[in-house]
């Protein structure tokens, strides 16, 4: 697997990260470098064994159904740069 | 029954697939201890794993994961024992994470079936192709201010059943029938409120269309955020109208979400987001795998309620009930609650008759849900219990039901009250019809000379002259004995 320039252009996209143009050329290398290393990985056989999830070994800890939250709108909408009465206000999306 | 679109160049067949998103009962989120109550104040029902906030960590709701077995077993499906929670990223304003939390290749319940009941009396199943957990996203409105958008992320969070079915449906029909039996068993099991105004129902439709005999599936359009039956249906018709022109024009029909204008009757693109079905899932690094003990399944199993296709198959054969009347008495876990209530003790076809011509008409008039029926169903059962022990004629009892309508009294007492008991003292009948027959001796000679069906006129003199209480059978019998002899 190589990526090109315009998948970087495409990556840096999708996690709203600017990349300036000049920069998309040598981070494709850069890139190419780490995938070229994990890939050494799939050298490895890992016929029947289970996909590491978590390194610990322990249970999925659940919650019971209660509400342990009340309302705290305050402190939630305390750092955002914009609001309306109890509302988040965003610059309009286009619908 | 088939669906077949006529086009310039043959006919054409529409194919179907449903995403249900169902909204599951619970007191807290899926992720957090904030509350799910309907029309909070916005972002009242907020916690920090919600909004989230830096270092905030998800923990798993049990009832969650219970509910969605639930309606798992509910859907006759395969319950996975492992499933996995991946993060499905996109950007929006009402998403605050940047991705939500879904399941992707590993979901909590795999392949079932749901029996769509049609108007014709036939049975079709269709597949369900699997079930998977996520959270909603928050509300946007657009229209509250000229150049700002307005959020609210009470609903983010809240848990979520995102129901496929298998691309099975033929017809309009089909899907509006599937949304209906979905909607009746998530509501028997208590998992869904299935309420499609709020919200906390509604579905994706798929569309695709293909020369019929065709085997091979074209590209599908998906439909978005269609919430009622009706539109359901709809949406499929103009949907599948469009992609047929398009295709006989000579165009490809483009892979795409389209939203449906139930004012315009059309369905057009949504504003194309860039690599929008580019989502990079992979697993939640905060969440372990889910792992279901046997032995949890089992007891959720053992816990089922009697389902709508049961139920229905022992109204008909316990109850001698018609498969149409089955059919509707057991859309509604209310309905069907009132019928078996009404019916104890009570010939159960007379009983359903009066309840779907009778009581769902005056409801309807009235704007009610069966729950908040003036007439109870114990009173509707006795209503019935006195047309059968011949306290009252079903026309009286038509009477009878209106009062009831108005007052909420029991039968019994308006019987009483107004004097409405019928009259069945041989005697007392015979009394009446000696006087109708006296005063009617143009009639006599009619009815004497050859005109059998002229009996009827005196029947209806007669149940006049008793003001309706006289029992019609015995004044019939009565009548003909002393005309025809």
């Amino acid at each position: 697997m190589s990526l090109t320039k315009d998948d970087v252009r495409k990556i840096a996209f999708l996690a709203r990260i600017r990349v300036p143009e000049e920069r998309l050329e040598p981070m494709a290398g850069e890139l190419n470098n780490i995938v070229g290393w994990v890939e050494q990985l799939a050298e490895v056989n890992t016929d029947g064994v289970e996909p590491m999830t978590s390194v610990v070994e322990t249970e999925t800890p659940l919650r019971a159904d209660v509400i342990t939250q009340r309302a705290i709108s305050d402190k939630i909408l305390a750092n955002a740069p914009d609001g309306e009465g109890s509302f988040f206000a965003v610059p309009k999306v286009v619908e | 029954m088939t669906y077949l679109i006529q086009g310039e160049t043959g006919d054409w067949e529409v194919v179907v697939g449903l995403e249900v998103h169902a909204q599951a009962i619970t007191n807290s989120k899926l992720f957090s201890g904030a509350p799910t109550t309907f029309g909070a104040e916005p972002n009242q029902n907020v916690a920090l794993v919600d909004a989230a906030m830096p270092g905030m960590l998800p923990v798993i709701n049990e009832i969650a994961i219970e509910q969605a077995v639930r309606t798992g077993l509910g859907l006759r499906a395969v319950i996975n024992r492992t499933s996995v929670f991946e993060r499905k990223n996109y950007f929006y304003a009402d998403l605050p994470q940047g991705y939500q939390i879904s399941q992707f290749l590993h979901p909590i319940v795999g392949e079932g079936t749901v029996t769509v009941d049609l108007a014709d009396g036939t049975s079709r199943d269709i597949g369900v192709e699997r079930l998977h957990l996520e959270q909603d996203a928050g509300k946007s409105m657009h229209d509250q201010d000229p150049t700002r958008t307005m959020i609210d992320l009470n609903r983010a969070g809240v848990v979520l059943m995102e129901i496929v079915s298998k691309p099975d449906i033929r017809t309009p029909e089909e899907a509006g029938a599937y949304v209906k039996k979905m909607r009746a068993i998530i509501r028997y099991l208590g998992t869904c409120d299935g309420n499609m105004e709020e919200g906390s129902m509604r579905a994706d439709v798929n569309v695709s269309v293909r020369p019929v005999g065709e085997t091979e599936l074209r590209t599908r359009v998906e439909v978005k955020n269609v919430n009622s039956v009706r539109f359901v249906m709809q949406a499929i018709e103009i949907e599948a109208a469009r992609q047929v022109d398009v295709w006989e024009e000579g165009g490809e029909v483009v892979q795409e979400t389209r939203l449906f204008d139930a004012h315009k009757g059309e369905t057009r693109p949504m504003r194309t987001k860039e690599f929008a079905h580019d989502y990079r899932y992979f697993p939640d690094p905060d969440l372990l795998p889910i792992r279901l003990e046997e032995d949890f399944i089992e007891k959720i199993r053992a816990s089922l309620p009697e389902l709508p296709d049961d139920k229905k198959a022992r109204f008909i054969s316990e109850l001698g009930l018609s498969a149409y009347d089955a059919g509707v008495l057991v859309a509604d876990r209310d309905t069907a609650a009132y019928f078996e209530e009404a019916a104890k003790g009570h010939d159960a076809k007379q009983v359903a008759n009066w309840l779907t011509t009778n009581l769902f008409g005056a409801l309807n008039k009235l704007d009610l849900e069966i729950g908040a029926s003036p007439i109870s169903a114990t009173h509707l059962g006795e209503l019935v219990g006195l047309i059968e022990d011949d306290t009252i004629s079903s026309r009286i009892a038509k009477d009878v039901f209106e009062e009831m309508l108005a007052t909420s009294k029991s039968p019994e007492a308006i019987v009483e009250d107004k004097g409405l008991k019928q009259i069945t003292d041989t005697r007392a009948i015979e009394a009446i019809v000696d006087q109708v027959i006296a005063d009617s001796p143009d009639q006599i000679a009619d009815v004497q000379g050859g005109n059998e069906k002229g009996i009827g006129w005196f029947v209806g003199q007669v149940m006049k002259a008793s003001q309706g209480k006289a029992n019609p059978g015995q004044v019939n019998g009565l009548l003909r004995k002393k005309l025809l002899g």
